[in-house]
């Protein structure tokens, strides 16, 4: 997919002006963080669970290939194949491959964010395959040419006329021409159409919640039973997933199992918790006679052994964007690559490059809601730090803010100049202000002024201040 | 709690934004931390915590600033800053900030078990109860996000005002999300702290609260700014002004009279 991180501050201009998005995105502070609050309190062991799921990642990620051979190793057992992929490129060639091994036409896809980063959909098509997303969410930006707003509710930019408008432009192919406004409706016609489009496909495509390196299982979490469907009913069912979502045991899987609807939507678990594991068997009735687990690096193991390597614990919840009051105000697009919100401040840095994406980390004002919720406690506002830092050193960071800073540092590293130049500032600043008590405009801090007042100083400062009433004992 | 034995030796770290900005606050935790039992002392050599350049990816000069906040706080028992965004700087982030410097580690580790913010200070430290203070009015606290989510301040504050007569407190909803301050942000991402700033105002004026208090400068200037900005009528204070008595005095961008 097209970055374009770089219009950060433009696509959140557009964003903060636009009547559908704001009320969109608004409505997430009322919705999810209110169930994950009252599932979470309902659980005593809950944070008991995010310490020991934080530390069995890092344990995982010590061991990340032993695990994963491990898991491979499993999967071949049980008829089974896994291929290595080092970067998107390769990741859509084996895909593309597969599928015309198995002459696909088309093929239906669960909801999947590594399919997303390797804009497999694209290259499917580019190929004369047609790829059908078949959650409900992923299925309207689909139709809508557009990229998910967030990670576990892609659609939730759009509202429900625009959706209405969406199935009646395309859905008349299929007989449906009356143009329908309840959502349940809605929701039956694109069932409907599904339908068959499951039944024809050639191959199943799915993402991957967990890999389960005992088993060889992949493991996915649904709300619609749509994945269960992509996975069993084709012939092929190719698994893509990244290669940090390995676990141990079945057993591990269930820690995070505990904390991941609870943390993303405040359901206790997620309606469909769905385990694959190989092709069908002879005693099967139904599944799949191909069964693929296509494995995704792409930059993820350079971030083993950094400063951010935390960053590989994260489980795809979304609480830290239905945290994050910067997310609520500008909506998912505005990040410009494929994770908004807090998880894309921090990861899309080292995915599409910090020059690209130096904004992300900056515009956040370390409220530190993102780390308070996340159910892997991913230390996200220390690693958006990091990027600054980085910005920073390589001068990514623009010059007059670098100026700014040193000018600033220069005075709080000389306390004798500093009280100086608060001196005159205080004083100064209190005249412009005069009897009306804040100043309306001010030089040099367009940002402030654009927006606020400035409370003007009560014009001598606290130093001073302080250092009469001693002269004077008091 | 009972009645301290010897006085606490407390040196207040005024803040950069309480020095230039707003005097009275310290001078309020100055009366306070006397009253607690304290004998204050102000140290000359500070300036700020250096959190402006920790968060701004300038860390070579966070960490001179912050060695020189080590230094002028040596000795003391206690430091205390009417500013949970400050006290967590020096609490949390000097730490971070010299990872791997072990020599620097023990100066800070033992700085960092006796930096509090002002509030939890007075009252899990101090077990301090204003008395005889009196204001009549309706108030709505906001808890700034590094007192509440660093600091681990949010029932201190209000357990205090709660000993303020004639006080009565109307907490305002969504009270644990950000104002939009977040230091440079407000003035680099103006937009959307304009957006966050907004949403936190709509809140607080649905409280039906007449005055408003934080611990935290930084958001009361950019509360304050924006109410003023949009001729929202309601008076912005510090804690530390209204637990010293000094609730009569003007509000933050109200001027003199
Ligand atoms: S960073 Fe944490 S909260 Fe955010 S999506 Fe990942 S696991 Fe969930």
């Amino acid at each position: 997919m097209q970055v374009t991180s770089r219009r950060f501050k433009d696509s959140a201009h557009e964003a903060l002006h636009d009547k559908d998005i704001q009320s969109a995105f608004s409505k997430v502070k009322g919705g999810f963080p209110v169930a994950r609050a009252k599932s979470a309190g309902e659980l005593p062991e809950f944070e008991d669970l995010r310490d020991q799921a934080r530390d069995l990642k890092n344990h995982i990620l010590e061991n990340l290939d032993y695990y994963l051979e491990y898991f491979e190793d499993q999967v071949l057992l049980q008829g089974g194949r896994v291929h290595w992929c080092s970067s998107y490129a390769e990741a859509r060639e084996v895909v593309l491959d597969i599928c015309r091994d198995a002459n696909a036409k088309t093929v239906t896809k669960g909801k999947s964010m590594i399919t997303e980063e390797m804009a497999l959909n694209e290259h499917l098509s580019a190929h004369g395959i047609e790829p059908i997303e078949t959650d409900l969410g992923e299925y309207i930006i689909q139709l809508a040419h557009e990229h998910p707003s967030h990670i576990i509710a892609p659609a939730l930019h759009k509202t429900k006329d625009q959706v209405t408008e969406l199935f009646h432009e395309n859905h008349g192919k299929y007989g449906f021409t009356e143009r329908i406004t309840d959502p349940q409706a809605l929701v039956n016609e694109a069932r409907s159409i599904l339908r068959d489009k499951y039944v024809n496909a050639d191959v199943g495509i799915t993402g991957a919640n967990f890999l389960i390196a005992e088993t060889g299982s992949t493991v996915i979490v649904t709300n619609e039973g749509n994945g269960d469907l992509t996975q069993s009913l084709p012939k092929t069912h190719i698994a893509v997933s990244s290669i940090e979502k390995v676990v141990p045991t079945l057993e591990d899987a269930s820690l995070f199992l505990r904390l991941l609807a609870r943390s993303a939507t405040g359901q206790e678990m997620s309606v469909y918790t769905t385990f694959s594991t190989g092709p069908k068997r002879m005693e099967d009735i139904d599944g799949p006679a191909n069964f693929h687990v296509v494995l995704v690096d792409s930059g993820r193991s350079d971030l083993l052994g950094s400063d951010k390597q935390d960053l590989l614990r994260c489980l795809k919840c979304g609480a830290c964007m239905n945290h994050c009051p910067v997310y609520q105000a500008v909506g998912g697009h505005t990040y410009g690559w494929v994770y908004p919100g807090p998880i894309g401040a921090a990861l899309n840095p080292h995915m599409v490059g910090l020059e690209e994406s130096r904004h992300l980390p900056n515009a956040s004002t370390f409220c530190g809601r993102c780390e308070e919720v996340c159910p892997v406690r991913i230390p996200l506002p220390k690693i958006m730090r990091h990027w600054r830092e980085q910005a920073f050193e390589t001068q990514v960071t623009p010059k007059p803010e670098r100026w700014g800073i040193g000018i600033w540092a220069f005075f709080a590293k000389r306390p004798k100049l500093y009280r100086l130049m608060t001196r005159v500032s205080a004083r100064a600043l209190k005249l412009m202000a005069g009897k009306k008590g804040v100043i309306r405009k001010l030089p040099l801090m367009k940002g402030w002024s654009s927006v606020r007042d400035f409370p003007a100083p009560e014009g001598t400062t606290f130093m001073d201040q302080w250092k009469k009433q001693q002269r004077e004992g008091k | 709690m009972s009645a301290p034995k010897e006085k606490k030796n407390v040196a207040l770290f005024v803040t950069c934004l309480v020095d230039l900005n707003r005097p009275s606050v310290g001078f309020a935790a100055v009366k306070l931390l006397e009253a607690a039992g304290c004998t204050i002392m102000v140290p000359e050599v500070q300036t700020c915590c250096g959190q402006i350049a920790y968060n701004s990816g300038d860390k070579e000069s966070a960490k001179e600033i912050a060695s020189q906040v080590i230094r002028a706080f040596q000795g003391f028992d206690y430091v205390v800053a009417p500013s949970g965004s400050c006290a967590g700087m020096v609490r949390h982030h000097y730490k971070e900030l010299f990872e791997g410097d072990d020599t620097m580690m023990v100066a800070i580790e033992e700085l960092a078990g006796r930096t509090y913010e002002l509030t939890s200070f007075l009252h899990d430290i101090c077990g301090y109860r204003p008395e005889d203070v009196r204001l009549d009015t309706t108030l709505t606290y906001h808890d700034s996000c590094s007192s509440l989510r660093e600091m681990k301040v949010r029932d201190q504050p209000r357990a205090l005002l709660g000993a303020v007569e004639g006080l009565e407190i109307k907490e305002a909803e969504d009270r644990e999300a950000c104002c939009g301050f977040g230091g440079t942000f407000c003035l680099k991402y103006s937009e959307i702290s304009e957006s966050m700033v907004d949403t936190k105002i709509e809140n607080l004026l649905a409280s039906g609260a007449g005055t408003l208090a934080a611990g935290d400068l930084g958001c009361l200037m950019n509360i304050a700014g924006r109410l003023k900005r949009r001729g929202a009528p309601m008076k912005v204070m510090h804690v530390a002004e209204i637990l010293a008595g000094m609730g009569e005095k003007p509000g933050l961008g109200e001027g003199d009279s």
